[in-house]
C-alpha cells in the first residue's frame, strides 16, 4: 500500500499537524509494506525538506509554483491528483484542518475515491484501512471501511502523534506543473489573528469562559490565565450567540471540537453539544458555582465557587509556579 | 438567466433605458438534522441512530445558508430555490427553508444507501443545466460532520467553491469571501457562479413569517429521483464515546487553588 500524505505549510511554515499525518503515514506503511511520499506545495519552499527530512518519509516531493502560495483549493487538488498519480500511491492522507478539510472532499472527488474525514483512529485490518471517527459532534463514534481504493483520509490534529523516525534519506523530486487557468476561486490576501493568537484546535491547553462571567468586560480573567498557561482562550455557545465572543472561539458541535492536554472550562455549565466539543482532552477542570452542573460529570478536578473570584487567583498561582 | 452583468435595453417612451439588472438564480442545499440538544441513542443494527422521540431540525449551519439566499434575492433580484436530498424527511426541511422565505424547492428522493460522493453526483444532477448562479450550503451537517458535499457538488458542477465562509459580498457578477483557518482568515475572489458554504456568523438568521408558514404549507414541492450508487465507504459500527468517569470536587471556591495546582502538577502531571 502505498500512501501520499500532503504536509500542511502556511507562509513557509510546516504546521505540526502535518507532521502527525505523516507520522501516521509511516504507521500505516509499516504495518502494510509500500512507499511513503510526502507532499510540500508552495512557493519558494526549498527550506521546508530539511524539516521533513527525519520524519519517515521515503521520497518528499516539491510541487513549487507561484500558483501555490496561497491557499487555493483548485490549484491544490490538481496538484494532489497530480502526486497521486506519480507515487502510485492508494491512500491519500492529510490533516482535518480548515485547510485539509476543504482539499480532501475536493480530491476524492477528483480522484474519484471514498472520503473519511476527521479520524481519529486508522489502522490496516487484513489489508483492509479501518478508521473511526467521531460523529454528530462527537456525541458518536462511528468505524468505517474503505470498501475501495485509492481513499482519501484527513486525520483531526492533535490525536496522532509525531514520531521521529530513522529511514533511509529520502529522495526529493520536483513536480512539473502546469496550473495555467486552473485557479477561478483565488485567496488574494490573509490576515494573521492579532497578536499571533493561538486557535482552539491548537492549543495545549484552552481556558473557556461561559455566562458565569456574567460580562464580557470580565472575559480578561480568562485570557490572562490563558496567557499564563499559554494557552488559548475558548467560549461556549451561550456567549457566543449574545456577541461576548467571536464564534472562532466556540467550542462544541455548533462550534470547535478540542484535544488539549488541559482544559479549563470556567462558569460553563456543560450543555450536550458543549460537552461533545470537549470530552476528549486530556485533563478537565471545571469551576462552577452550581455543584450539580453537568460539567463536573465530566471533570477530573472541580472547584465549586464563582469563576469571577477563582480565575484570578488561580492566574496567580499559575504564575508564581513559573517563577 | 444566466449569471453575469445582464445588461438590458428597456424602451420607454420611444428612448432604450440601459438598465443594469442583475436578476439572480440562486440555489441553497438544505437538510434534516437532529436537535444539537437531543439525546442519542444507537439503533440495534449498530449502525445508525434510533430516530424515534428525536426532534429533526433545518440543519443550523444550513440555515446560514438560506438566510444568505433570501438576502441576495433582496438585494439582486431572482428567485431562490431549496434543495434537499432524502427520504419523505426532507420535505420538512424544504418547507423549514420556504417558511423562510425561499420561492421554490425541489425534493431529491435518495434511493438510500449514497455516501458522500454518491450525495454530491446526485445533487448535481438535480442542479445541472438550471443556470445557478449561485449555489448556497451550510459548511456540514451536524450529524455525520463531514462537510463533503457542498465542495464535492461543485466539483461535479465544474464551478469553484469557498468553504466554511463567515463574510461575502457581491456587485452583482464577483464575489469576496472571508475564510477562517487555525490563527488567521484569508480572503477569496471569485467571479459567479460559485459554490459557498456558511459557517456560523456568515449572518444572523431570520425566523419564518406567519405569511411564509401559510405559503410553506400549501406551496407545491417538485420531486426528483436520484441515481443509486455504490458506496466507496461502509460503516462497521456506531459506539458511543468511552464514557469520562466524573473525578473529584477539589473543594470550595478560592482556598482550593493551591490544591487544584497541586493535583495538576503531582497527579495529573499536566503543568
Amino acid at each position: 500500500m502505498n500512501i501520499l500524505t500532503y504536509i500542511e505549510s502556511r507562509e513557509g511554515k510546516i504546521r505540526v499537524a502535518g507532521l502527525e499525518a505523516l507520522s501516521a503515514g509511516r504507521r500505516l506503511v509499516d504495518a502494510a509494506g509500500g512507499k511513503l511520499t510526502a507532499l510540500l506545495l508552495g512557493s519558494g519552499i526549498d527550506g521546508l525538506t530539511e524539516i521533513v527530512r527525519g520524519c519517515g518519509a521515503d521520497a518528499i516531493y516539491l510541487a513549487d509554483h507561484p500558483d501555490l502560495a496561497l491557499y487555493s483549493p483548485e490549484a491544490y487538488c490538481k496538484t494532489a491528483a497530480t502526486a497521486m498519480l506519480k507515487s502510485n500511491a492508494q491512500i491519500f492522507l492529510l490533516s482535518a484542518t480548515a485547510l485539509g478539510r476543504d482539499l480532501a472532499p475536493l480530491a476524492a472527488a477528483k480522484l474519484d475515491a471514498g472520503l473519511l474525514t476527521d479520524c481519529t483512529e486508522a489502522a490496516l485490518e487484513n489489508g483492509q484501512l479501518v478508521v473511526k471517527r467521531p460523529v454528530y459532534g462527537g456525541r458518536l463514534i462511528m468505524t468505517l471501511a474503505a470498501a475501495s481504493l485509492p481513499v482519501v483520509v484527513s486525520l483531526r490534529p492533535k490525536i496522532f502523534p509525531v514520531v521521529k523516525c530513522e529511514v533511509a534519506e529520502p529522495t526529493i523530486e520536483k513536480l512539473t506543473l502546469n496550473l495555467d487557468g486552473v485557479i477561478r476561486a483565488r485567496c488574494v490576501e490573509t490576515k494573521a489573528e492579532a497578536g499571533g493568537k493561538l486557535d482552539v484546535t491548537e492549543a495545549d491547553v484552552v481556558v473557556s469562559g461561559g455566562r458565569g462571567l456574567r460580562s464580557p468586560d470580565n472575559f480578561h480573567l480568562i485570557e490572562e490565565l490563558a496567557a499564563a498557561l499559554r494557552g488559548a482562550v475558548g467560549a461556549s455557545r451561550p456567549v457566543v450567540d449574545i456577541g461576548w465572543r467571536p464564534h472562532s472561539e466556540q467550542v462544541g458541535q455548533t462550534g470547535k471540537v478540542v484535544s488539549p492536554t488541559l482544559y479549563i472550562a470556567a462558569g460553563i455549565s456543560g450543555a450536550i453539544q458543549h460537552l461533545a466539543g470537549m470530552s476528549s482532552s486530556k485533563v478537565i477542570v471545571a469551576i462552577n458555582k452550581d455543584p450539580e452542573a453537568p460539567i463536573f460529570k465530566v471533570a477530573d478536578y472541580g472547584i465549586v465557587g464563582d469563576a469571577l473570584e477563582i480565575l484570578p487567583v488561580l492566574t496567580q498561582a499559575v504564575k508564581a509556579l513559573e517563577r | 438567466m444566466q449569471f453575469a452583468d445582464l445588461k438590458r435595453y428597456v424602451y420607454i417612451n420611444h428612448k432604450y433605458f440601459n438598465i443594469r439588472e442583475v436578476l439572480l438564480n440562486i440555489a441553497v442545499l438544505v437538510k434534516l438534522a437532529p436537535d444539537t440538544e437531543a439525546a442519542l441513542k444507537i439503533d440495534a443494527d449498530r449502525l445508525k441512530i434510533a430516530t424515534v422521540d428525536i426532534n429533526y431540525v433545518l440543519n443550523p449551519y444550513d440555515e446560514y445558508a438560506v438566510e444568505e439566499g433570501l438576502r441576495w434575492k433582496e438585494k439582486f433580484g431572482g428567485t431562490t430555490t431549496v434543495f434537499s436530498l432524502g427520504r419523505e424527511e426532507a420535505v420538512k426541511a424544504l418547507r423549514n427553508a420556504l417558511a423562510m422565505g425561499a420561492d421554490e424547492a425541489v425534493h431529491i428522493v435518495s434511493p438510500g444507501g449514497l455516501d458522500m460522493l454518491g450525495k454530491a453526483k446526485a445533487l448535481a444532477a438535480a442542479l445541472q443545466g438550471r443556470g445557478f448562479d449561485v449555489i448556497f450550503a451550510g459548511k456540514q451537517s451536524v450529524d455525520d460532520d463531514c462537510g463533503a458535499v457542498g465542495p464535492m457538488t461543485a466539483y461535479y458542477l465544474s464551478i469553484p467553491h469557498i468553504s466554511t465562509v463567515v463574510k461575502l459580498d457581491c456587485d452583482g457578477s464577483r464575489i469576496t469571501a472571508w475564510r477562517e483557518f487555525e490563527g488567521g482568515a484569508e480572503k477569496f475572489e471569485c467571479p459567479l457562479p460559485v459554490l459557498i458554504t456558511a459557517q456560523k456568523g456568515l449572518n444572523e438568521p431570520r425566523y419564518a413569517s406567519l405569511k411564509g408558514i401559510m405559503f410553506s404549507k400549501k406551496k407545491e414541492i417538485a420531486v426528483v429521483e436520484a441515481a443509486p450508487a455504490q458506496a466507496k465507504i461502509e460503516i462497521l459500527k456506531l459506539n458511543y464515546p468511552p464514557v469520562r468517569q466524573a473525578g473529584k470536587i477539589v473543594g470550595q471556591g478560592v482556598e482550593a487553588v493551591p490544591k487544584l495546582l497541586q493535583l495538576l502538577r503531582e497527579e495529573a502531571k499536566v503543568l
